[in-house]
């Protein structure tokens, strides 16, 4: 099965943001998700520059923009990824 | 449990635009305007029932952010004049705090609350326990009428089902010192000859309802004049970004401050000054001594347990000796701590050489604010580089540890901790006052918020992570020295 992608972004608005917490995303998601997430911290990815995008913190899901990013938030994107 | 909530993420946007407003060319107007730009019209309420009540909250989150109470706004006073006002003024209030109404509204209209199961008895013993007629039993169940209720929990005891219960209000429950209550009209109020300014209510409450009077728009106004303005950065700061305290002074530099110091560095002096003084303690027989960096303990003592006074070490705090040091290093120059707390607030307004006092949550909001990305700055030179111990200062044991370090030979420091300084712990420490004596140690440790300053109100990162990056931080430094023959307390 091919591995969903999860970047986190530790830049300095995502964090300051809220972003600290998504941290834990690593020791929070359930043995079922484990093996075929691939978490990959990044530094700024740009997107807080942006005015089209809503909300830092930001995570890319598979190369898909998830804003306000929480733990529940990228959570649910990931079963949504590997349901498809 | 971390205490970094999402209200907090919403205090730190209103910043931000504060900050960006008063870099526009007319703050006033662009402050008037922060509620609607965050609410534009027709978007859609995040929080509340419609975006009017969103903008009413926003326009209270922004009179804090100004440096003013929300308690004495009358809400006919445009965000305009509390603009111009924060730019005319030339000194701080003595209040630290306030209280966001509504937001606190949000939050238990009446305490006393009948749930799903209650069964409609026959009995109706609520109805009759309850003396103030508040209690009507309607569609076959127990109905309490809010203007009537005077919170008394007779009907809880009266109910055989158990089905009326207490609901917590969150910011009296964690208040150690009972100096927050909600008022008849459901809106907190905070005692202010009681309060201590732990910030334990700031991180409490779960609407965000309870604000620091920031005085941003005061460093602001600093940092525009030509007046060298100098960063004292707390140990606890070293914790709250994946990247090192030396990137992060360069950031403030990037801000716009002229110098950064690491409050380390006075905490090593603190440490010097402290040690010397138990050993001269001890060796005159008092039975114990309570180290006295923490501000919120040390307001607890002043205003309500002076039987305390005593024992609290007279030594100055890293905040008052790096504050010393900023203004000889660079004459004439405005200091400024960083730090988690909002006790230091009311520190610094007692301390002549503390200018001004910002939470990380508004350092971080002046990043987000002007773009500064800390992965991308270079590493700062600190004049003087901080012990080992002094570093961990931030974390609890941190400075009993410290003082045990520099203590001289021969002299056995045995420390107790306090960590966190809740209800119970209050009650132990002034049963040592009483007793004249402590079984647990002769050394006590006293950190207000639980895990020490990183665990303060306005963190940005959860305290574990932030105390793991702390302690390879120290890991880093050189172990402090122990104490000069000639340094007296
Ligand atoms: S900091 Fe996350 S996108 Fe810039």
């Amino acid at each position: 099965m091919k591995k969903v992608d999860v970047e986190i972004c530790f830049g300095t608005t995502c964090f300051v943001m809220g972003g600290s917490h998504l941290q834990e995303l690593e020791n929070r998601i359930g043995k079922d998700l484990k093996d075929i997430v691939n978490i990959i911290p990044q530094n700024c990815m740009g997107l807080c520059k942006d005015e089209k995008y809503n909300q830092a913190p930001y995570v890319r899901v598979n190369g898909q923009i998830v804003d306000a990013a929480t733990i529940e938030k990228v959570i649910d994107k990931i079963k949504r990824e590997i349901d498809e | 449990m971390s205490n970094i909530k999402l209200t907090s993420n919403l205090n730190k946007e209103v910043l931000v635009k504060l900050i960006q407003a008063f870099e526009s060319d007319n703050f006033p107007n662009s402050a008037h305007q922060i509620p609607f730009k965050m609410r534009p019209k027709h978007s859609d309420p995040q929080y509340r029932c419609c975006i009017h009540k969103e903008r009413a909250a926003i326009r209270e989150r922004v009179i804090a952010g100004l440096g003013f109470s929300v308690a004495d706004d009358d809400q006919a006073k445009l965000l305009t004049e509390y603009a111009e006002e924060a730019l005319k003024r030339t000194e701080l209030s003595s209040e630290v705090l306030t209280a966001i109404d509504t937001a606190c509204k949000g939050c238990v209209p009446v305490r006393i609350h009948v749930t799903d199961m209650c069964q409609g008895c026959v009995a109706q013993s609520c109805m009759i326990s309850c003396k103030f007629g508040a209690i009507k039993i309607k569609n076959g169940r127990a109905v309490i009428s809010a203007d009537l209720c005077k919170n008394c929990g007779k009907c809880i005891s009266a109910c055989s089902y158990s089905a009326i219960a207490r609901l917590r209000v969150p910011c009296e429950e964690v208040c150690p010192v009972q100096a927050i209550s909600k008022n008849g009209l459901g809106v907190v109020e905070i005692d202010f000859e009681r309060c201590i300014s732990c910030g334990a209510c700031v991180s409490g409450c779960p609407f965000g309802a309870i604000h620091e009077r920031s005085q941003l728009v005061d460093i602001l106004k600093a940092i525009k004049s030509d007046i060298p303005v100098v960063a004292m950065v707390a140990p606890a700061l070293e914790g709250q970004f994946p990247e090192s305290i030396s990137k992060l002074a360069t950031a403030l530099i990037q801000a716009g401050f002229s110098h950064v110091i690491e409050a380390a560095e006075g905490a090593d002096l603190t440490t010097a000054h402290e040690a010397a003084e138990y050993v001269e303690r001890m060796g005159k027989g008092e039975p114990f001594m309570t180290t006295s960096c923490c501000a919120a303990y040390r307001e607890l003592v002043t205003r309500l347990v002076p039987e305390l006074e005593e024992y609290v070490s007279e030594t100055p705090t890293p905040m008052h000796y790096t504050a010393e040091i900023a203004k000889e290093r660079f004459p004439e120059c405005i200091t400024v701590f960083i730090g988690p707390c909002v006790a230091k607030r009311k520190e610094g307004l007692y301390d002549d050489y503390v200018d001004y006092v910002m939470s990380i949550e508004e350092m971080g909001s002046l990043f987000v604010a002007r773009h500064i990305e800390l992965s991308e700055c270079e590493d700062y030179k600190f004049t003087v580089d901080s012990s080992s111990e002094a570093r961990e200062f931030a974390i609890t044991g941190g400075v009993s540890r410290a003082v045990s370090s520099a203590a001289l030979k021969g002299t056995e420091v045995d420390s107790f901790c306090i960590d966190g300084m809740d209800k119970k712990m209050i009650a132990l420490l002034k049963s040592f006052a009483k007793k004249g004596g402590c079984n647990q140690g002769n050394l006590i440790e006293v950190m207000a918020c639980q895990g020490g300053c990183v665990g303060g109100s306005s963190i940005l990162n959860p305290p574990k992570s932030a105390t793991k990056k702390i302690k390879d931080y120290a890991a880093k430094g050189q172990t402090i020295s122990k104490i000069p023959e000639d340094i007296h307390a």
